[in-house]
């Protein structure tokens, strides 16, 4: 599964590199998001969709490896 | 402070539980229009409050016009009041300052301070109050150490913000103008000299990109947003944990429960019970209801996190310490979210830690029925938390 984040709607929170730090960071320069892994194997799904939903920006999606559609954060709810 | 009968619902608790009039409203509308007219609707559901709060293209958080019509006065550099491309400039100048990793720079000095008031409590010797050893000076001191605030202005703030928070000052009580003019003061004073807090930082790395009024205004915002949210959420925290001695076991047993348990605390507490009004900037049709243009629209992130919802197996209500960490609302959602969170999460997990440390028989040292709470605050708190240990 892919992982994207859209820096533009970020507001750099830091609610993603605080709770799931092997995926996220936050930039020194802007504060925002920065990926650390843009792929991640399915045991990690369940992690970053509560990394998506925790997300106040609704900044990070999460699409199969093919790089279609998205398994987005509202499905973690 | 007394309960006054006429508290708006979303304002009210039963110490910390929603009153069942909340609850009631919840289950039979995401959103309802209040009594008096204003605002002229209170949102409790929480998907419509996610929905409204990320909303900032439909929804102003520009103060709405006063009753006479007349426009706010402009507060430069204020967060909190500024929409679109003036907010994410603002919000760029600072949010480098305020990741995860910079406040873990700032963590040695955080447990300082937190070591210095604990032993300023136990030497208050029992009962002491929570609040005014420990919660309030805990908080104050920090935030001054980060924005580069002398500690003799503190004293003078925390008595303003006093005053700010019994609810009953006029808008333009003299002591808002007279906080402002602290930061003011601040500002230029840094301009001169700019040190390493953030407004010396601020000035450091902008210049003149950023003028002194903005720099005020921001570390204003910062005050604001800082130091009676931080104290209040550490004084309820305690509180809730001292009202559930089977949690308050559990995190002392598993200390590696803390991070769960501050976000759990968060969310359990919600001490802003409704964040700043939003003002509809076109019809917006939401939770069934149709929104008009220019209404003033309340998200009571309290009800949102508290009562149940669909996907909380019926445990919203609930306080759990060892709760995977959600999403839950208690530092806003948005645009707007809550600037110093990984702050506000470090100094509640440093300040908890210490205190539960410290003192192995933390108890109440109050029947719970003789609390006063602050009601008409802009954030929900306890006047006095007397403890026994
Ligand atoms: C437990 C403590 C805290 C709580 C519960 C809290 C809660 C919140 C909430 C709910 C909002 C959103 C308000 C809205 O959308 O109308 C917010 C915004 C904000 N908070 Fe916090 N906060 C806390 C601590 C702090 C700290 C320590 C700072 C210091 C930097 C801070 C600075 C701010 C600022 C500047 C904003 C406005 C952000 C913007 O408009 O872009 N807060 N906070
Ligand atoms: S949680 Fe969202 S808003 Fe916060 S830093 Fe990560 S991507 Fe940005």
């Amino acid at each position: 599964m892919g992982i994207r984040v859209d820096r533009d709607s970020c507001v750099g929170s830091g609610a993603c590199a605080l709770f799931e730090p092997e995926f996220f960071d936050q930039s020194e320069e802007d504060g925002l998001v920065v990926l650390r892994a843009r792929e991640a194997g399915a045991e990690a799904l369940p992690a970053l969709r509560r990394a998506a939903s925790r997300c106040p920006a609704r900044a990070i999606t999460l699409v199969p490896s093919d790089g279609q559609g998205s398994a987005g954060w509202d499905r973690s709810d | 402070m007394t309960q006054s009968f006429e508290l708006p619902v979303d304002k009210r608790r039963n110490v910390l539980d929603p009153v069942p009039e909340l609850l009631e409203l919840n289950a039979r509308a995401p959103l309802f229009r209040p009594p008096g007219g204003m605002p002229h609707w209170i949102v409790t559901d929480r998907e419509v409050v996610r929905q409204i709060l990320a909303d900032a293209e439909r929804f102003s958080s520009m103060p709405p016009p006063e009753p006479d019509g007349r426009k706010p006065d402009p507060h430069p550099g204020s967060l909190l009041q500024t929409d679109g491309a003036e907010h994410s400039r603002l919000r760029r100048l600072v949010a480098p300052m305020f990741t995860v990793r910079q406040m873990k720079a700032l963590e040695p000095m955080m447990a300082r301070i937190v070591d210095q008031r604990l032993e300023v409590l136990e030497r208050a010797g029992r009962p002491a109050d929570l609040m005014r050893y420990f919660a309030r000076p805990v908080s104050g001191l920090i935030l001054a150490e980060l924005i580069g605030l002398p500690r003799d202005d503190l004293s003078e703030l925390s008595r303003l913000g006093d005053h700010r928070a019994s609810g009953h000052s006029p808008r333009r009580h003299p002591a808002t103008s007279e906080y402002v003019g602290h930061f003011r003061k601040l500002a230029a004073a840094q301009r001169r000299d700019p040190g390493e807090g953030l407004a010396g930082m601020l000035i450091r790395e902008h210049g003149d990109a950023v003028s002194d009024e903005e720099v005020a205004g921001i570390c204003e915002s910062v005050a604001n947003g800082s130091i009676e949210n931080t104290a209040e959420t550490i004084g309820l925290g305690v509180l809730a944990l001292l009202c559930h001695p089977d949690q308050l076991a559990l995190l002392r047993e598993r200390p590696e429960l803390m991070d769960r348990a501050v976000e759990e605390l968060l969310r359990y507490v919600s001490v802003v019970a409704s964040v700043s009004p939003r003002t509809a900037l076109v019809d917006v049709e939401i939770g069934g209801e149709l929104i008009k243009a220019g209404e003033v629209v309340s998200c009571s992130v309290f009800a949102a996190n508290r009562c149940p919802y669909g996907g909380d197996d019926g445990t919203a209500d609930r306080l759990d310490v060892a709760r995977e960490p959600g999403n839950h609302l208690a530092l806003g959602f948005g645009v707007h979210f809550c600037l110093g969170a990984a702050l506000a999460r470090l100094q509640l997990r440093i300040a908890l830690t210490g205190l539960l440390e410290r003192f192995p028989g933390l108890r109440l040292g109050t029947g719970v029925e003789e609390l006063r709470f602050r009601s008409l605050a802009p954030q929900f708190g306890v006047e006095t938390l007397p403890v026994l240990w």
